[in-house]
């Protein structure tokens, strides 16, 4: 591996490190574009976050988008309720739709926004909205959250991927402009270890092997663009990527049969739970941001029925992570976000579902520099007015969780077309943050 | 979003099947595929390797393998492309190439060299078929006179089921996308094969298209309907009308059948522009007004029925009527509204027609578009030049496919090479945006994985042959392609590999029982085994991995290795010579 010039870079972190002094060397990296404007300005000390930033994210993304009412927004006795009814929680005056009893136990250490308003009401482009902040454009694919994550943040010393998608649908979190080296490292239920990390063959058998591959990559490199691995296949930068996974003892973080049988039984006996407890664990091992679907919202029918089901999936491992990562201290150092693509409807159909909206549905956030036990807006009870109390941008989210992060949510970087973009346009939340 | 309700894809009901019916589906489903990989290994090619190894003895010398003509080789001819069989070809070949060559000039690019001719093998063979040639294919093609390559090669893949399957699974993408879909009233597979028997037989492009959108009946006896179908909203809110969504069939035709994407309209007018208006979108729609699905009849028309839609800054709903939104004259004054539309969509005066599917067709043999995106081309043009001499062609001969197809790959760019000479300077990512070098992309997961296998094989899977075998290649294929990583519809963006590949390549299961000693099913063993030299056994491997010769650093390299290790393990050598071709950019890149 060492003829390959390109070691272990992006989320791995070797070029974090030195992010700076190689972009002054543009021209020579393939990553010159990505001049960041924001560099030129120190970060303004009043902006940010007090106390130590966050340094990672989990996404509970709920694909197909979950109900309001089933789940963080119930409105107990109202027309449109349908005979959702509303628990109490350990937050003071905070109730929560019945189901999330392990959930109410943690609700002191989380906030909800009920007011999140969006334009988008198709799934695919409500996805895109939800994952990057912005809306679809057709000039340019804006990186996920993960992705600016870890653009912005140091990960020296991390050997395994630090953007993580965990039962990824099809909308696995991406870099956009940032470059696919920025696209989540995908996996499936951590109830298999991790497919393929293990080398078939002895180390000497492997470098002897890797030895030859230079041989043959030379032979293919002889007449095509210089730094054609790092500026368009990323072929021997992502073997690389993968060969430092093999080899490292970090890789044991995909490893939930390393927990305790009662840590695992807490999360509950499903992919998503396993998700959870992986996320947990790679968290501590340096992750930058895992995101782990739970799909299946998207209740046209029988609304009350699914949602029952996916709320079981969801209630023990919500509280499990929320106390597992108080438990080994990175909650101050963690964002969690919960929810879906937008919210459904008030009203229930013929079928007793309910249908897409994106006028007025929770989001949930947690941990790293937001305060707990708040709610930010309401939603009317009745169903009749369509425009929430203090509407609330998914873009102000974004904005507000890489403010908790220690990023400025204003620094531009400069997109492949030579287009300056800031990475979120939204506004802060301050009524959140801690 | 006054639409967002009931424009939502569904949930299948969840209990469709009883789960005692379901687990008896599920063993006999499992029962029989057992039995066919049992089967299959039972009746794996005891094929006489050596046969193919026999006529290494005199392999034409790789300087010479290429194509000889830069422009276009044997078609380029008078005598035969003048004549008969593929009339007006010559002129539509160098009016096309000297779009590209003013192009180039203009651009300052000096074009790469012709590649050889076993590279446009492979690319063709990616393209049509999703696999690489077979060791035995390239052996047959080499008997061919250089000349007559391009034609042989595209007739024998033309006559091949694999090519009717693997572009009707591409195109079936454009046409139904790759949701699974209402299941009830939903049969992908049925709709992939029936267009893989349209291909099959050649029929016109245009003739095709209208029976996508005038096909009327049952999802299982009418493969074409579900065209229609997948569009339905099983769980309609709004139940006035039940099944194909209007919205979604306009976006569908618009996109895969003009290259169009005006269905942002849906919820507003043009922003970049005011060449559409959201009335011009559904005005489209309403041409599904009347499509409806009853049972036991399936899809049928309904014209009386009207479709009303609520316009931004209006208080109401109102009916819209069902128009086009550029040359109305082209629109027949009566009929039932599909037969009208389609009638619209594929006549000849309808020039977009024609540049979608140039652009599509195009971007299957490329990988990249002509025109980028796939589905967006300007209406008004510019266009590249090439583009509208190719509809021309397209338009003139009927929308005859296999002709399009022909007419692109001996195109100038098509036989240019990835790279330049090795004394010149390397091409640039200019070369490849503007065709001046064949561009670099991705293979497709199920390329990789077709390409795995058949590498592994020597003799060529073919559909007819090999049918058992083939379902234990598809039953392999699934699990590789997902691990892989589908792309999706949004197939043509440019990407770079990704970690869980690499993964799967280095130490997964796939490559691993393709190259480890196996005598019957690997071709790793049999080489090492059979061939009388090392020499063969490198040449071999390489022309059946990378359908090329090794250059002269790679064939002494291979040679000495496996010369350093004593006869007992040999296998275990070759297991490592195999595990690199694989484990390359070469071979998991189009090139």
């Amino acid at each position: 591996m060492t003829t390959n010039p390109s070691p272990f870079s992006t989320c791995g972190g070797a070029d974090h490190t030195s992010r700076r002094r190689l972009l002054k060397a543009a021209g020579c990296s393939g990553l010159a574009w990505l001049t960041s404007l924001g560099d030129v300005l120190a970060l303004d000390a009043e902006k940010a976050p007090r106390g130590k930033p966050a340094k990672s994210v989990i996404f509970l993304y709920m694909a197909g988008a979950p109900s309001q009412l089933e789940t963080f927004d119930p409105h107990p006795g109202s027309p449109i309720a349908y005979g959702t009814e509303a628990i109490a929680t350990a937050a003071k005056g905070i109730q929560i739709a019945k189901g999330l009893e392990q959930t109410a136990t943690v609700m002191g250490d989380v906030s909800l926004v009920r007011s999140v308003v969006s334009k988008e009401g198709d799934h695919e482009r409500a996805t895109y909205n939800i994952k990057t902040g912005f809306r679809p454009n057709p000039s340019v694919v804006h990186p996920s959250i993960g992705a600016v994550i870890c653009h912005e943040l140091d990960s020296s010393g991390v050997e395994i991927p630090t953007h993580i998608s965990i039962l990824p649908n099809r909308f696995a979190a991406r870099g956009g402009y940032l470059g696919a080296k920025y696209d989540a490292f995908s996996m499936y239920d951590p109830a298999q270890p991790v497919p393929d990390v293990s080398p078939r063959v002895s180390d000497a058998r492997q470098d002897k092997r890797l030895e030859a591959l230079d041989v043959v990559e030379a032979a293919f490199q002889a007449g095509r663009p210089a730094h054609l691995d790092d500026n368009r296949t990323l072929h021997r930068d992502t073997m690389a990527r993968a060969r430092r996974m093999m080899t490292s003892d970090q890789v044991k973080a995909f490893d939930i049969s390393l927990e305790p049988e009662a840590t695992r039984a807490a999360f509950g006996d499903s992919p998503f739970g396993r998700g959870c407890l992986a996320a947990l664990r790679l968290v501590e091992a340096g992750a930058r941001c895992i995101e782990i679907t739970l799909p299946g919202w998207d209740t046209h029918i029988n609304n009350h029925e699914l949602h029952a089901k996916h709320i079981a999936t969801l209630d023990p491992a919500f509280a499990a992570l929320i106390l597992g990562l108080k438990e080994r201290g990175l909650f101050d150092s963690t964002v969690v976000l919960w929810g879906g693509e937008f919210g459904r409807t008030p009203k229930l159909n013929a079928l007793e579902g309910r249908d897409h909206w994106p006028n007025g549905f929770t989001l949930a956030l947690a941990g790293g520099g937001f305060k707990g036990g708040r709610v930010l807006g309401a939603t009317d009870p009745n169903g009749e007015n369509e425009h929430p109390d203090n509407p609330v941008g998914v873009d102000d989210i974004h904005a507000t969780i890489q403010h908790a992060l220690g990023i400025d949510p204003a620094t531009e970087l400069m997109t492949p077309a030579g287009r300056p973009m800031a990475l979120s346009d939204g506004k802060l939340l301050h009524e959140l943050l801690a | 979003m006054e639409r967002a309700p009931d424009s939502s894809q569904t949930l299948p009901t969840p209990t469709r099947l009883g789960p005692f019916w379901r687990n008896a589906l599920f063993l006999s489903l499992c029962a029989a595929g057992l039995g066919a990989v049992g089967w299959a290994y039972l009746t794996a090619d005891a094929m006489p390797a050596s046969s193919l190894l026999s006529s290494l003895q005199s392999p034409k010398s790789p300087a010479t393998a290429g194509v000889s003509d830069s422009s276009s080789p044997d078609l380029s001819a008078e005598g035969k492309a003048g004549s008969g069989e593929y009339p007006d070809l010559a002129t539509t070949l160098r009016r096309v190439n000297a779009a590209f060559e003013t192009q180039w000039t203009e651009a300052g690019l000096e074009p790469a060299p012709p590649a050889p001719s076993l590279t446009v093998a492979r690319r063709l063979s990616l393209a049509l078929t999703g696999t690489i040639p077979s060791l035995e294919e390239v052996r047959a093609l080499e008997e061919i006179p250089e000349e007559e390559r391009l034609t042989w090669w595209l007739d024998h893949l033309f006559q091949d089921r694999r090519h009717g399957d693997y572009l009707a699974e591409r195109l079936a993408r454009a046409c139904v996308g790759v949701e699974d879909g209402p299941f009830i009233i939903y049969r992908r597979s049925r709709f992939v094969t029936w267009l893989s028997d349209q291909l099959m037989t050649n029929r016109p492009y245009d003739d095709l298209v209208r029976d996508l959108i005038t096909s009327k009946g049952l999802w299982t006896s009418e493969p074409a309907v579900n065209f229609i179908t997948v569009t339905a909203n099983q769980a309609a809110v709004d139940a006035k009308k039940k099944g194909p969504d209007e919205v979604k069939l306009a976006a569908r035709v618009t996109r895969a059948f003009l290259g169009l994407r005006i269905d942002c309209m849906e919820c507003h007018d043009d922003k970049f522009g005011d060449r559409w208006k959201q009335e011009d979108f559904h005005q489209l729609a309403a041409f599904f007004a009347g499509t409806d699905l009853a049972p036991f009849v399936g899809v049928r028309d309904h014209d009386q029925n009207t479709y009303e839609f609520r316009f931004n800054g209006e208080l109401k709903p109102r009916p819209v009527e069902a128009k086009v939104p550029f040359e109305p004259e082209l629109l027949p004054a009566d009929g039932p509204l599909r037969a009208r539309l389609a009638a619209w969509v594929t006549a000849p005066e309808n020039r977009s027609f024609a540049r979608a599917a140039v652009n599509r067709v195009w971007t299957l043999l490329f990988n990249q578009p002509l025109v980028d995106p796939i589905d967006d081309i300007p209406l008004d043009g510019p266009w590249p030049g090439a583009m509208e001499v190719l509809a021309d062609d397209f338009t003139a001969h009927g929308y005859d496919l296999r002709r399009l197809i022909r007419v692109i790959a001996a195109s100038r760019p098509y036989l240019l090479d990835s790279r330049s000479l090795s004394d010149g300077p390397p091409v640039t990512d200019a070369h490849y945006q503007s065709f001046a070098a064949f561009p670099l992309t991705r293979l497709r997961p199920e390329q990789v994985a077709g390409s795995l296998l058949q590498a592994s094989t020597l003799k060529t899977i073919d559909a007819d042959s090999h049918i058992l075998r083939r379902f234990m290649r598809y039953g392999q294929q699934n699990d590789f392609v997902k691990r892989f990583g589908d792309l999706g519809e949004d197939e043509f963006t440019d990407r770079g590999g990704t970690i869980p590949q690499r993964l799967l390549m280095m130490n997964g299961k796939v490559v691993d029982e393709r190259t480890q000693e196996n005598l019957v099913l690997n071709a790793s063993t049999r080489l090492g085994l059979l061939s009388p030299t090392l020499e063969a056994t490198v040449e071999t491997a390489y022309l059946s991995i990378f359908t090329r010769r090794p250059t002269d650093a790679e064939r002494d390299y291979f040679i000495t290795q496996l010369q350093n290790v004593p006869e007992n393990r040999r296998n275990r050598a070759m297991e490592d010579f195999y595990w690199v071709l694989m484990n390359a950019t070469e071979f998991s890149w189009n090139h």
